[in-house]
């Protein structure tokens, strides 16, 4: 079809116009973000009195990650079913161009979100971390595991009736084998004992996995 | 007619096979030395789970085959491969997790294995749930087969994860199919009626398919004719 640097600059077209139109809206970003808020105060709230474990504190801060993820994530592609626009971007971009850039545009903004969430969490439950840049790679990684597998997800689900409750089903047992080893590295960065280092490589292949069969499979979900 | 006669023999040999082997279960085969009595779980437990899986590995060929070739019998034969592998699923948890009662005293802990066979259970829940909420029939079979294949893909990595979620111990006694050895020594009685359970479970799995395969040619042909008919 098409070669791969007309790929890489389709990608970036697809990102740079989801991101102007974010900008305009700030629909997900500032739904998202609230979300993440409101699930981490509820979280700080509740368990506030208690002095948590690192395994606990871990479990929590990926909790509000991947339901904040859950409600965010799945925008990308309804918009454009809603709006009515997917015909338009089917006949404009490969499928492939567009599935690189749903994907950068989520990676983006569920690294923004994190961005937010995970100092305000760190202050709001009182943690000093004693192996700061693993649980920033952690963080990083398990954003990157949670975009890959929600993208596709997103796709399929965008072609479904029931969007909202669908989502997170569907997204669920996909996502468990990233989102648990982002749990334990974290927790590991948080505790600091133990070692992280099979669980970033477990993120990464499983990010690179998702990243290629969706690749090979967007096309099927795109184009019919 | 000879098709016919040789499917309904292959059926009471079945018949005849499954008998055979609920008998020796419980009373050919010894009962193993700590677990006693509730060892006879074995013969029924592990067969069930292992029709889960293996159901699943069809419905991720049936789904390759849809997405490569369009026919609707591929995309119905994932969705029966499915069906059949949630009833076995749901099978190997509850009896599971009565014998986890028995012998370990709480019905549920999150052993890796009771992990996995959760996340099964939530993979083929997820699959309908979107099957049902498709109504274009195309793109239904589409996005139904993508979905399977996407899980299949991610299973591997449940296998290297799941261990290394914290705080939990196996409880399983380590597989009569992966090693002998430990609670489960199983001797050659066992052996023979476990693997021949095996093998029944299979024929069981692959008659229920078919059946159903060819109740859905019976009705799409049907369907068609019908349709047909309206032309005219």
């Amino acid at each position: 079809m098409t070669s791969s640097s007309n790929w890489a600059r389709e990608a970036v077209s697809v990102l740079a116009k989801d991101v102007t139109s974010e900008f305009r809206t700030r629909y997900a970003l500032s739904a998202v973000l609230l979300f993440a808020i409101t699930a981490l105060a509820v979280v700080s709230f509740s368990v506030s009195p208690y002095s948590l474990e690192p395994d606990a504190q871990s479990a929590f801060l990926w909790t509000v990650l991947f339901f904040s993820a859950m409600t965010g994530l799945s925008r990308s592609f309804v918009r454009e079913e809603e709006g009515r626009t997917a015909l338009a971007l089917r006949l404009a971009a490969a499928p492939e161009a567009v599935y690189l850039g749903k994907l950068l545009f989520n990676v983006v903004l569920q690294a923004a979100v994190s961005a937010v969430v995970l100092p305000l969490f760190l202050v709001l439950m009182d943690i000093s971390v004693p192996l700061p840049g693993l649980l920033a790679a952690s963080a990083a990684m398990g954003t990157l595991a949670l975009a890959s597998s929600s993208t596709i997800v997103a796709a399929i689900v965008s072609r479904a009736n029931s969007r909202g409750a669908l989502f997170a089903v569907l997204a669920f047992p996909i996502s468990l084998p990233g989102l648990a080893s982002a749990v334990r590295s974290s927790a590991v960065a948080l505790s600091g004992t133990g070692s992280a280092s099979g669980d970033l490589m477990t993120l990464a292949a499983y990010s690179t996995l998702m990243i290629a069969s969706s690749l090979l499979l967007f096309d099927y979900v795109w184009n019919d | 007619m000879q098709r016919l006669i040789a499917s309904a023999g292959a059926k009471l040999l079945l018949g005849a096979w499954m008998v055979i082997v609920i008998v020796g279960a419980f009373f050919y085969a010894p009962a193993a030395v700590t677990l006693g009595e509730m060892s006879r779980i074995i013969y029924f437990h592990i067969p069930s789970a292992w029709i889960a899986v293996l159901a699943f590995l069809m419905c991720t060929v049936y789904s390759v085959g849809y997405l490569r070739k369009r026919r609707v019998d591929l995309d119905a034969g994932a969705s029966f491969a499915a069906e059949l592998g949630l009833l076995f699923c749901l099978i190997a948890t509850v009896s599971g997790s009565i014998f986890a009662k028995s012998a370990w005293g709480s019905y549920w802990n999150w052993d890796p294995r009771e992990t996995s066979i959760f996340v099964l259970l939530l993979i083929y829940g997820a699959y309908f749930a979107l099957r049902s909420s498709i109504d274009d029939p195309s793109r239904r079979s589409s996005l139904s087969a993508v979905y399977g294949i996407l899980a299949f893909v991610t299973v591997p990595l449940l296998v290297f994860v799941v261990p290394r979620i914290p705080a939990v111990q196996s409880l399983h006694p380590d597989g009569p199919i992966i090693q002998a050895g430990g609670g489960l020594d199983m001797d050659s009685k066992m052996f023979t009626v476990f693997m021949a359970s095996l093998a029944g479970f299979t024929g069981v799995y692959a008659w229920a398919f078919n059946l159903r395969m060819r109740a859905w040619r019976v009705l799409n042909r049907a369907q068609e004719a019908e349709a047909v008919d309206r032309e005219d």
